[in-house]
């Protein structure tokens, strides 16, 4: 990765009178060029039938986990959805492990075994992608509730959708952690559209999750969530927040998917030119030209690019010259010995 | 040697877990302060403390979450779901999140917890809290399920199911809590996946479970007494893993199987050891199996009708005796 050295002379990525510092910024915008390229390259693979199963894209978004994930610290752990692959390249995870999985390869994250809804990568702090809907923010509570109890200093985060907001498990853990003050940060990608129904039309409330906030006595949160500058700052306020014992946050991200729900939906129902309008704010971009207006070289980010192609380049070889899962799994990790036996 | 209630022995044995490890937590609604509903947890609270012991609010799949949370995150918690008719309002976590995390993460996630819950009719409850769902339990792959019959099995199962490194559901029978048994002094810890043959005998087996395993001996005591047939009764204990080798061996010595089932008769438990016992033992047979079930109907309030659904000693007297003359 390019390093401070290479910027400009007398550009402002000095970090001068900067919160973030220009280090940081090129891991953001490293980050959501990944999560940009791996998404891509996954789309582009199931038009070749080589990703096999469903996948929901995270293209558009990638402003949401990248800030999230910059801002945390080791040890801080992610809960996401089937629409996971973001979050889980946020925290490092490779490339070549979430594109196997995704093309049910052996050298896939899970061997195949769970496919592109339920990546998970422990050693990473990913605790799994969680395809039912609403089911892992109470989850991440108990993940929370452990390190309030053990003393640990580690926040759980949870992500999730804006069709996410009117299950009840949604309305369930947002009492619990605000009841027990757990150290956890709910945070709402609201991209317009539950699957294909807009959120909007099927909510009492304009914004999903930040206007229920009140209801558990908590801060009602909007931000740009295309903005990775503005995500990374609200999120390392509420991690603060959680490490000092003051309790749960619910954050609201305004994004847009610039792909369909699923690989099975072409998106049609969305009304001409607002794919274009928000493509006008896609987070890649607008990173792209902050990091210029902070003076960091052309060159500088035309080299992470040119590094993160090459990166996804090398892991789509090594996933398609990879063997299916060996068969010996199929029975293994049913239970905690290894095996699958119910009886003697 | 104590003698104690099924309540008391519910309270003992998690007491018994948590005073040996730190990490292991209890949840639930109404289980601290107020020690339970049925009075199975009193006590916990001012032994273990506010940190320990939590009241949470009436949230199910709140309860189940944060129990697997803290399960994957190095806590051993047991929750507490009031009622097991519950289940249906929580049954994400027991049927796609508990089981299935270990298998899909390769092996990555862990999910040791228990969930204890009140099982069983008996109570005059009616249809949505009385039922016997252990057979919901047992169909999925990644669950361990027991079911104690007296106050030793409560503390020895409990200890099983909190030391065990995977999601375990622990029936408790809402009809046994005021029964009381011979307890001994110390630590009990029981294994998982063990029946307890409680009545040995050599004209036929009779497999029975929870509240059902009094009636069974019960049963078994006036067949002997007034027909001359002696059952052998096995008190099943453990659903999964589920001891197969117990009862093929009562079957090849009594050569018939009846099972006694207190949910009702659509793929109950029963099924499946009838199922086992027709593939691997069929030649043992000397009559077809038979099982003694609760009706495919909703219980009813009434005790006068809930008496005639669940399967009584009567019941089980009259239909071995029809089946061993016919």
């Amino acid at each position: 990765m390019a390093r401070v050295s290479d910027r400009a002379p007398g550009a402002a990525g000095s970090g001068l009178n900067d919160d973030i510092g220009e280090d940081k910024r090129l891991a953001l915008y490293r980050s959501q060029v990944v999560i940009r390229e791996a998404e891509q390259r996954a789309f582009d693979l199931f038009l070749q039938n080589l990703v096999k199963g469903t996948s929901h894209l995270s293209l558009g978004q990638e402003a949401v986990a990248a800030g999230f994930a910059e801002a945390m610290q080791p040890g801080d752990l992610s809960f996401c959805t089937y629409r996971g692959h973001s979050h889980t390249l946020a925290r490092g995870v490779p490339v070549e492990k979430v594109l196997g999985e995704l093309m049910q390869r052996d050298n896939g994250l899970m061997r195949g075994k769970g496919g592109s809804m339920h990546l998970t990568s422990e050693e990473h702090g990913v605790m799994g992608s969680y395809a039912i809907i609403g089911a892992h923010l109470p989850i991440a509570c108990g993940s929370a509730w452990r390190a309030q109890y053990k003393g640990h200093k580690d926040v759980s985060v949870c992500f999730f959708g804006d069709g996410t907001t009117n299950i009840g498990a949604f309305h369930e853990a947002l009492n619990f952690a605000a009841v027990w003050k757990l150290p956890v940060i709910f945070v709402c990608e609201n991209n317009l559209y539950m699957e294909y129904t807009p959120i909007g039309e099927v909510t009492a409330v304009q914004h999903p999750a930040a206007d229920r906030a009140a209801s558990y006595g908590l801060e009602r949160i909007v931000i740009d969530g295309n903005d990775a500058d503005a995500v990374y700052r609200t999120a390392r306020t509420a991690y603060d927040k959680a490490r000092a014992g003051r309790g749960p946050s619910l954050i609201e991200c305004m994004t847009y998917r610039h792909s369909g729900h699923s690989r099975a939906d072409p998106a049609k129902y969305r009304p001409e030119g607002e794919l274009e309008k928000w493509k006008l704010r896609d987070p890649v971009k607008i990173y792209r030209e902050r990091l210029l207006q902070f003076g960091v070289a052309e060159k500088v980010i035309a080299g992470i690019e040119t590094e993160v192609r090459k990166v996804v380049d090398d892991a789509t070889e090594t996933c398609k010259a990879a063997p299916p899962p060996s068969l010996d799994i199929l029975t293994t990790d049913v239970y905690a010995d290894g095996g699958w036996a119910w009886r003697n | 040697m104590a003698e104690l209630t099924y309540r008391e022995a519910v309270a003992r044995g998690i007491a018994q877990e948590m005073a040996r490890d730190p990490d292991v937590v209890f949840l639930g609604e109404d289980v601290a302060k107020a020690g339970g509903v049925f009075k199975a947890t009193v006590g916990l609270y001012e032994q273990f403390g506010p940190l320990r012991v939590r009241d949470t609010p009436i949230s199910e799949q709140a309860i189940l979450g944060a129990a697997m949370g803290a399960a994957m995150t190095g806590l051993k918690p047991i929750a507490e779901i009031m009622f097991s008719d519950f289940f249906a309002v929580c049954f994400d976590y027991i049927a796609n999140e508990f089981p299935k995390s270990r298998y899909m993460s390769n092996g990555q996630t862990k999910c040791p917890l228990v969930v204890r819950t009140g099982n069983g009719a008996g109570s005059r409850f009616g249809a949505q809290h009385s039922q016997s769902v252990e057979n919901w339990c047992m169909m999925i792959p990644g669950l361990k399920v027991v079911a104690p019959s007296t106050p030793r099995d409560v503390i020895g199962l409990m200890a099983a199911a909190v030391r065990d490194p995977d999601p375990v559901i622990f029936f408790e029978h809402k009809s046994l809590y005021a029964t009381k048994g011979e307890v001994p002094d110390g630590e009990i810890v029981d294994r998982l996946g063990t029946a307890k043959i409680v009545r040995p005998g050599k004209d036929c087996t009779i497999i029975a479970l929870a509240l059902m395993v009094s009636r069974a001996l019960a049963a078994a005591e006036t067949l002997q007494s007034e027909h001359g047939i002696d059952c052998e009764v096995i008190d099943v204990r453990s659903l999964v893993p589920l001891d197969t080798q117990t009862i093929l061996g009562s079957v090849a010595k009594t050569h018939r199987l009846f099972t006694v089932e207190e949910n009702p008769r659509l793929c109950g438990w029963g099924a499946e050891i009838v199922s086992i016992v027709a593939d691997e033992a069929f030649y043992e047979l000397d009559g077809p199996p038979v099982r003694i079930t609760t009706p495919h109907i909703p219980l009813p309030a009434a005790d006068i009708l809930e008496d005639m659904v669940l399967p009584t000693a009567e019941r089980i007297v009259e239909t071995v005796k029809r089946s061993l003359e016919s």
